[in-house]
């Protein structure tokens, strides 16, 4: 017996609450990058952010995580929700930006030609015609990269830290997911490896549920 | 003024590449123009300089004056978004925005150039082009269809009750029908016809009978020269260009 009690109800509310930073923070600016890069990206400006893009989708998770130390919670001097959602973000964000600029590549350029042909300024072209013909593909885009940010943990090792009990803040230690079943799994208790497996069973049905939600989204609306 | 357009000395290149050669030009208002010659000759690139349609391709260039209104529309007082409003353009292929129902694809360009209207106006100003593209009788029970799931002719149709929701003066048309059967393009060319006592319309072709039964005027391009231009019935009877002759006797390209 590890110790009475325990339980990961508190694990699913932080990794619910540090995506959702992660993603409320990520989602504009990844997609507004996406369009820039797809829509009015063709000079110099724009290899260098298409270069970082690509540089920040090859870091490994785990260097998130000790940016996330390094650059938040030693300034800051504490482990906190924040932390945690930033390196999360760091993780989220190169990969919707580079499927928002390939979904927008796949728009006919007959669709811009049309919409310029009406007389519509350009940047009403983009955001109203050319973004809405991708949307689906966006969206999908969006929850499969979210789908991976709630499974990874490594990034939350030296951020959110976790915690046994419920989140006092977000400015405080969270409790999440992948953190617990880490946690649970090492232990020498049976019970505990019994909430290790019950967390990674709530964690794929998580991942299930996205993906089928992507996969909604590219269904439905052809 | 009888001229809609007046082209004046017009040159254009892509880079290094000269594909119009000092074309001047009267586009006479309410009237169908044809324009004709071998592929690769121009057309495309003419018409699309009448709108500006060019801005945006990198590397492309003019010079010369393309008068409308009685001013240069390169002059750097010209809006080119208003412009357009005014110029609309048909494509070969009937493009009609994906992921739009038919209504608010003739809808949308009202919709977005700034004067709010109530949704009545809308359906008014809706029903009103698609009536002048001839697509009302078949499309009114299946407006909230998709553009997209459209026959190719209703879909070109719709491409131009789109065109003229934004109450253009000037329409023009490139190679309109090349996409389409032949009963289609029938009804395309009988909606030019009506059209022009309204507008004026340009309309790139390939096709020598329906140049002749649709145009006012032919304009016969080769190699980015304007070889000459003339009524239609002086084009195709007595052409004063041999190699005007040479094209439309089918002795050439
Ligand atoms: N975007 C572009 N970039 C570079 N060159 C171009 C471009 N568009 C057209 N050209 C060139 O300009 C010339 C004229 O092309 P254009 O499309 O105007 O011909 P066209 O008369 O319309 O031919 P078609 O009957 O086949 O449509 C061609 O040599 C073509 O290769
Ligand atoms: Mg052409």
């Amino acid at each position: 017996m590890g110790e009475p009690g325990g339980g990961i109800a508190n694990g699913i509310l932080g990794t619910l609450t540090i995506a959702g930073l992660a993603m409320a923070g990520g989602i504009p600016l990844a997609v507004m990058s996406g369009i820039y890069l797809a829509e009015y990206g063709r000079g110099k400006f724009a290899s260098i952010v298409r270069f970082a893009v690509d540089m920040l989708a090859g870091v490994p998770s785990i260097i998130m995580g000790i940016f996330g130390y390094v650059f938040w919670v030693l300034p800051m001097k504490r482990f906190s929700a924040w932390a945690g959602a930033a390196a999360l973000a760091m993780i989220f964000i190169p990969v919707v930006v580079r499927t928002t600029e390939e979904m927008l590549r796949t728009v006919p350029q007959s669709v811009r030609e049309a919409a310029l042909a009406l007389g519509i300024e350009r940047w009403k072209t983009t955001l109203f015609i050319t973004v809405r013909t991708a949307t689906a593909g966006i969206v999908t885009g969006i929850l499969l990269a979210m789908a991976r940010i709630v499974g990874e943990t490594a990034p939350l090792l030296f951020t959110a830290l976790g915690n046994q009990f419920w989140q006092s803040g977000l400015d405080q230690p969270i409790a999440a997911i992948p953190l617990q079943v880490f946690n649970y799994a090492i232990s020498p208790y049976d019970d505990w490896h019994d909430k290790a497996w019950a967390g990674a069973v709530v964690l794929i049905g998580m991942v299930l549920l996205i993906s089928a939600g992507a996969r909604y989204f590219t269904r439905v609306k052809k | 003024m009888e001229n809609a357009l007046k082209v004046k000395d017009l040159s254009a290149w892509f880079g290094e590449h000269q594909v119009l050669k000092n074309i001047a030009m009267d586009i006479r208002r309410n009237s169908v123009t044809s324009v004709m010659g071998p592929s690769g000759c121009g057309k495309s690139t003419f018409i699309r300089c009448l709108n500006r349609m060019h801005d945006l391709t990198p590397g492309f260039r003019v010079s010369g004056d393309v008068l409308f209104d009685g001013r240069n529309i390169y002059s750097e007082k010209i809006d080119p978004v208003l412009l357009r409003r005014k110029v609309g353009m048909v494509f070969q292929q009937p493009n009609p925005f994906p992921r739009m129902s038919a209504f608010e694809n003739v809808a949308v360009g009202l919709k977005f150039n700034g004067k709010k209207r109530s949704r009545s106006e809308m359906a008014e100003v809706v029903e009103k082009s698609l009536r002048m593209a001839a697509l009302w009788d078949e499309l009114k029970d299946h407006l909230d269809r998709p553009g997209t799931s459209l026959s190719g002719g209703q879909q070109q149709r719709l491409c131009i009750a789109r065109a003229l929701a934004v109450e253009p003066e000037v329409l023009l048309m490139d190679e309109p029908c090349s996409a389409l059967d032949p009963v289609s393009t029938a009804k395309i060319e009988e909606l030019i016809e009506d059209l022009s006592d309204k507008y004026t319309i340009v309309v790139v072709t390939h096709n020598m009978q329906q140049a002749g039964r649709i145009s006012d005027f032919v304009a016969f391009f080769l190699l980015g020269d304007l070889v000459e231009m003339d009524r239609a019935a002086k084009i195709f009877t007595n052409p004063a260009d041999k190699r005007t002759e040479e094209y439309i006797t089918g002795r050439f390209g």
